[in-house]
């Protein structure tokens, strides 16, 4: 990472709620908060982590700020671009610029394409070279992410889950993007593989400077990718901060719990730690909790905390958490 | 003397399909005492599944077969009796927890008809006292209000909740052991913390044998007493849970381990991988199956499967290396 700070995205006040319909005539009757009015920054070149439960709408959050859902409120800056204001062919030509690898790499990939129409197809999208040309670019992209060009004429099923995750590391590649919203890349991966492509993505992060943003629910390999993490809770983030002092220093009692609740591959340390357990699920973001979103599940809950949304602040140069009773 | 629970011999399980028969399990030995937790950690398609259900016989067969070996539970082949016999231990005194509590609960029938089923078949309850029984097993998994969720169904349950429920059921017979097949794997962090204490508080409070089949080592490090490390269809490292995690020799079980990411990692450093995939084992190995992924392989490697030797008091190693010293065995 470069020591000065140049801001790539700017998420500002993002809103997105679901309508929830019901009867007859398919009226309103409410919505489900899945992105409840976050703001952060991801800095050129580094990995920004954003881990929660599921249900956290951390997936949300990555989808609206590539504009894959139309934001209720709020604004995502890229590059200094509003995004939520731009018009569609304007969009969608800034779409080279950022791309995205999914979680399931079984369900991500269309099984009647070959390997190389599922590459070469941003290349193709956005008039990229002629076939020749799309070709060869598919090639090195393939060399790039480890798997032999040869397999461009084959299909996604005679692929392994990690083979197909590198394909769908080099589709988003194609571009040359800046940016890569990687949402759990390798959650559906076992252990061996899901260090192949850790790895993989961090060799390809240094040779093009990319940025990342990481999101996961494994917080031991969020420590292990990221540069800065925010944890969310129910549409909201609840802290944010360097990842060696949010992992050392855990402010609010929700990052706490979630850090305490990571098992540990060392079984005499297990024995010995302090473990929070908390009661209870996440509340339904449909009807999320009035005053702070966790006071349900918190063991500091108070009446304030019912009462009053917690405020974002900067508890510590660089550390930010909303709880009031920090 | 610990009593001793289970013992299976050299069990082998074969899958037949189109491309040829897979070696899914080849030959595996373990036992269980009782009161003891045995973790079995492997990748997907190691065969850590498919061997537990052979004992059970819960192999559909058609396509799977059990070609051999033995399961004694009790003094008792659990793979020679009888179909009834079985279904008596299935449930009554061996039961199982299953990775996802979605799909093995029937949707259609309320969570209180489906704890009472094997109450009443295994335990001969009427109906009364299957329905107080549950109240007072969802009541022991920590599920509030149990009497007024008995009439709910499945889908009004969450994640963590169902899971609850599946080991409820379970639990309804007192087995003498619980098989639990990934059960926390499809559930969030802290619902699996949740889960992993009510186990453990409900083995030291019931006393029942567990076996916990998991990819997970962090999981496996804070509930098991013994572990064994499955790759290709064998056992090849096995251990006390503090001896393995503090010598780790095969370098299987030490490339997964170097894998983990360390929670208390400050400076960034490049993971451990191992490189290659797991293999399908369409013939029986003459090798040792990790030999084409192994950064220790040696020319008796490829020639020879090794099988599993103590290094250490209760710590057996199927390898021709000793990575420990780097001689050969």
């Amino acid at each position: 990472m470069t020591s000065e700070k140049n801001v790539l995205i700017k998420v500002e006040d993002l809103v997105m709620h679901f309508p929830i319909y019901r009867g007859v005539i398919r009226r309103q009757v409410g919505a489900v908060h899945a992105v409840d009015g976050i703001s952060f920054e991801v800095y050129q070149g580094e990995t920004l982590g954003l881990v929660g439960e599921s249900g956290c709408g951390k997936s949300t959050t990555g989808r609206t700020i590539l504009q894959l859902y139309k934001p209720t409120g709020g604004n995502v800056y890229f590059k200094g671009k509003n995004l939520v204001k731009l018009k569609p062919e304007a969009m969608r030509l800034m779409r080279r610029e950022m791309q995205m690898i999914f979680q399931d790499p079984y369900a991500s990939l269309n099984p009647r394409m070959t390997v190389r129409d599922i590459i070469g197809e941003p290349l193709m999208a956005f008039g990229e070279g002629t076939s020749k040309e799309i070709d060869d670019r598919v090639a090195s992209l393939l060399d790039l992410v480890k798997l032999n060009k040869d397999f461009a004429s084959r299909y996604p099923h005679e692929f392994s889950g990690g083979q197909r995750q590198r394909i769908g590391v080099a589709r988003a590649l194609a571009l040359n993007p800046s940016f890569i919203i990687c949402d759990e890349p390798i959650s559906a991966l076992d252990v061996s593989i899901q260090a192949q492509v850790v790895n993989l993505l961090e060799e390809l992060q240094e040779e093009f400077n990319l940025t990342y943003l990481f999101i996961a629910h494994d917080l031991s390999m969020v420590r292990h990718i990221s540069n800065r993490v925010a944890v969310m809770y129910l549409g909201i983030i609840v802290e944010l901060a360097d990842r060696n002092e949010l992992y050392n220093n855990p402010l609010h009692p929700y990052t706490q719990a979630l850090l305490s609740a990571i098992p540990v591959a060392d079984p005499v340390y297990s024995e010995t730690r302090r473990r929070i357990i908390l009661e209870g699920d996440v509340p339904s973001p449909a009807n999320p909790p009035s005053g702070c979103r966790f006071r349900t599940r918190c063991p500091l809950a108070d009446t304030i905390c019912k009462e009053q949304k917690p405020e974002w602040r900067e508890v510590r140069p660089n550390h930010f958490a909303a709880c009031h009773k920090i | 003397m610990v009593e001793q629970l289970l013992n299976v011999q050299n069990l082998e399980t074969h899958f037949k399909t189109p491309e040829g028969i897979v070696h899914a399990v080849n030959g595996v030995s373990f036992t269980l005492t009782e009161g003891e937790t045995l973790g079995v950690v492997g990748e997907s398609g190691c065969g850590k599944s498919v061997t537990m259900l052979s004992c059970l016989r819960l192999i559909a067969c058609p396509p799977g077969k059990i070609v051999a070996g033995e399961a004694i539970f009790r003094g008792k082949d659990l793979l020679k009796m009888s179909s009834e016999e079985i279904r008596h231990v299935r449930g009554g005194q061996i039961s199982m927890v299953f990775q996802d509590p979605m799909t093995s609960l029937n949707p259609v029938m309320t969570i209180g008809k489906q704890l009472a089923e094997p109450l009443m078949l295994h335990l001969n309850m009427t109906s009364e006292q299957a329905r107080n029984r549950s109240i007072e097993l969802l009541s022991l998994v920590g599920i509030p209000n149990a009497a007024d969720r008995l009439k709910d169904y499945p889908h009004q349950y969450s994640g963590g909740m169902r899971q609850r429920v599946m080991i409820a059921m379970a639990l309804s017979c007192n087995p003498q052991i619980l098989i639990a097949d990934e059960p926390t794997t499809a559930l969030d962090v802290t619902i699996q913390a949740q889960i992993v204490d009510l186990v453990k508080r409900l083995r030291d409070e019931l006393g029942m044998a567990i076996i916990w089949i998991t990819h997970d080592l962090g999981v496996v490090a804070s509930i098991a007493h013994r572990v064994m490390v499955m790759y290709g269809g064998y056992i090849i490292e096995e251990a006390e849970v503090k001896e393995l995690y503090a010598n780790p020799r095969h370098p299987y079980t030490l490339g997964l381990l170097g894998s983990l990411p360390q929670i208390h990692e400050q400076a960034h450093t490049k993971l451990f991988s191992i490189e290659g995939m797991p293999p399908v084992l369409y013939q029986k190995p003459t090798a040792c199956p990790f030999a084409p992924r192994c950064t220790w392989v040696t020319e008796k490697c490829w020639k020879e499967n090794p099988l599993l030797e103590p290094v250490a008091p209760g710590h057996r190693v199927a390898c021709w290396v000793d990575t420990k010293s780097g001689s050969k065995r």
